[in-house]
C-alpha cells in the first residue's frame, strides 16, 4: 500500500484540513444556536467562552490550513506545464483536463471557481471567530450581531462545501500524483 | 445608543461584516481583471507557480484586513444600523461571489 508524496499532500489539504472543516461546521451552528436562542436558558460561563473561541478559531485556522496548502502547494502541481509535444499528460492534471472536451469543464469551471471561491472561507470564518469571541455572552439579545454571524458561517459553508465538492472530482479525473512513493504497508501479490 | 451599559455596542461587528464584503468584493473585481486583461494579470503574477492566484488573494486579503482595522478602529465604540451594513456588506459579497463564478465572467466578457 503506498501513495505518492503529491498524492499524500493532496489528501492532507482536501480531507486533513477541508473535510474536517465541514465536519465542523454542524457543531458551529449547533453552538450558535445554544448561544443565541432566547427558547435555551443556557448561559456560557468564562470557560464555556474559552471553548467556544477555541472551537471557532480552530475552524479558521482549518479554513487558513487548507486554502493555504491548496493554492501553494498543490495549485503548481496542478497546473504545471507539460514540456512541448508531451503525449502522457497524467503528471500534468490541468493538462490532462483540458485535453478532451468531456473533462475540460471541470478546469474551466470547477478549478476556475475553486481556487477563487475558496479564500471567502477563511476570510468569513476569521471574522465568525473574532465576533463569537467578542459577542459570545450577547448573542441572545443583539439580533443583528446575531445574523451577521449566522451569515458569515453560511457563507464560510458554501465557500468550503463548493470547493470541497470540485476538489475531489478534479481529484477523481485528474489526481494530482507524483513525488516519492511513501511505502504505509507490505503487501503481496494474489489473484483473488 | 441602545443597551450600551449592559452589552457592547454592535459597531465591531459592523467594522468585521463590512470588510468581509469589500474584501470579497476586491476578490472578485481582481479575478475578473486578472482573466480580462493580459497587463492585469501579468501584475498579478506576483509568485510564478501560481499564476496570478496570488496577487489577486493577496490584494483581497490586505484590503479586507486593513478595512477591518480602519474601521474597527472608527466605529467600536458606536451603535449602528445593522440592517444598513449588513445590506451593502451583503450585496458586495454577493458580487464578489458572482465575480468569481466563470460562466458570469464569460458573460461579462462577452465570451
Amino acid at each position: 500500500m503506498e501513495i505518492t508524496f503529491r498524492d499524500a499532500v493532496t489528501v492532507i489539504h482536501g480531507m486533513g484540513f477541508g473535510a474536517l472543516l465541514l465536519l465542523a461546521f454542524s457543531g458551529a451552528a449547533a453552538a450558535l444556536y445554544a448561544l443565541s436562542s432566547s427558547s435555551t436558558p443556557w448561559r456560557p460561563s468564562g470557560r464555556d467562552v474559552i471553548l467556544l473561541r477555541s472551537y471557532f478559531w480552530g475552524m479558521a485556522l482549518l479554513a487558513w490550513l487548507a486554502v493555504l496548502a491548496g493554492a501553494y502547494v498543490v495549485y503548481p502541481w496542478y497546473r504545471a506545464h507539460p514540456p512541448a509535444g508531451a503525449v502522457d499528460l497524467s503528471g500534468f492534471p490541468k493538462a490532462l483536463l483540458m485535453s478532451s472536451p468531456a473533462t475540460s469543464e471541470w478546469h474551466d469551471i470547477g478549478m476556475e471557481w475553486k481556487e477563487h471561491l475558496a479564500w471567502f472561507s477563511p476570510i468569513s470564518l476569521t471574522a465568525v471567530a473574532w465576533l463569537v469571541g467578542r459577542y459570545a455572552t450577547a448573542l441572545k439579545e443583539m439580533k443583528g450581531v446575531r445574523n451577521t454571524v449566522v451569515g458569515l458561517l453560511v457563507l464560510g459553508f458554501f465557500a468550503t462545501a463548493v470547493p470541497g465538492f470540485f476538489g475531489a472530482m478534479l481529484n477523481k479525473y485528474a489526481p494530482v500524483r507524483g513525488g516519492p512513493n511513501i511505502v504505509l504497508m507490505r503487501g503481496e501479490a494474489h489473484d483473488k | 445608543m441602545t443597551n450600551s451599559d449592559t452589552h457592547p455596542t454592535n459597531g465591531a461587528a459592523a467594522a468585521t461584516l463590512l470588510s468581509v464584503g469589500l474584501g470579497g468584493l476586491v476578490l472578485g473585481i481582481l479575478a475578473l481583471a486578472g482573466d480580462a486583461l493580459p497587463a492585469v494579470a501579468k501584475a498579478l503574477n506576483i509568485w510564478n507557480p501560481t499564476g496570478p492566484l496570488a496577487g489577486v488573494t493577496l490584494a483581497a486579503i490586505l484590503v479586507w484586513l486593513a478595512t477591518w482595522l480602519v474601521l474597527a478602529r472608527l466605529w467600536s465604540a458606536r451603535t449602528l444600523n445593522m440592517s444598513l451594513v449588513g445590506g451593502v456588506s451583503a450585496a458586495m459579497i454577493l458580487a464578489g461571489l458572482l465575480l468569481t463564478f466563470p460562466p458570469f465572467m464569460d458573460l461579462l466578457q462577452g465570451k
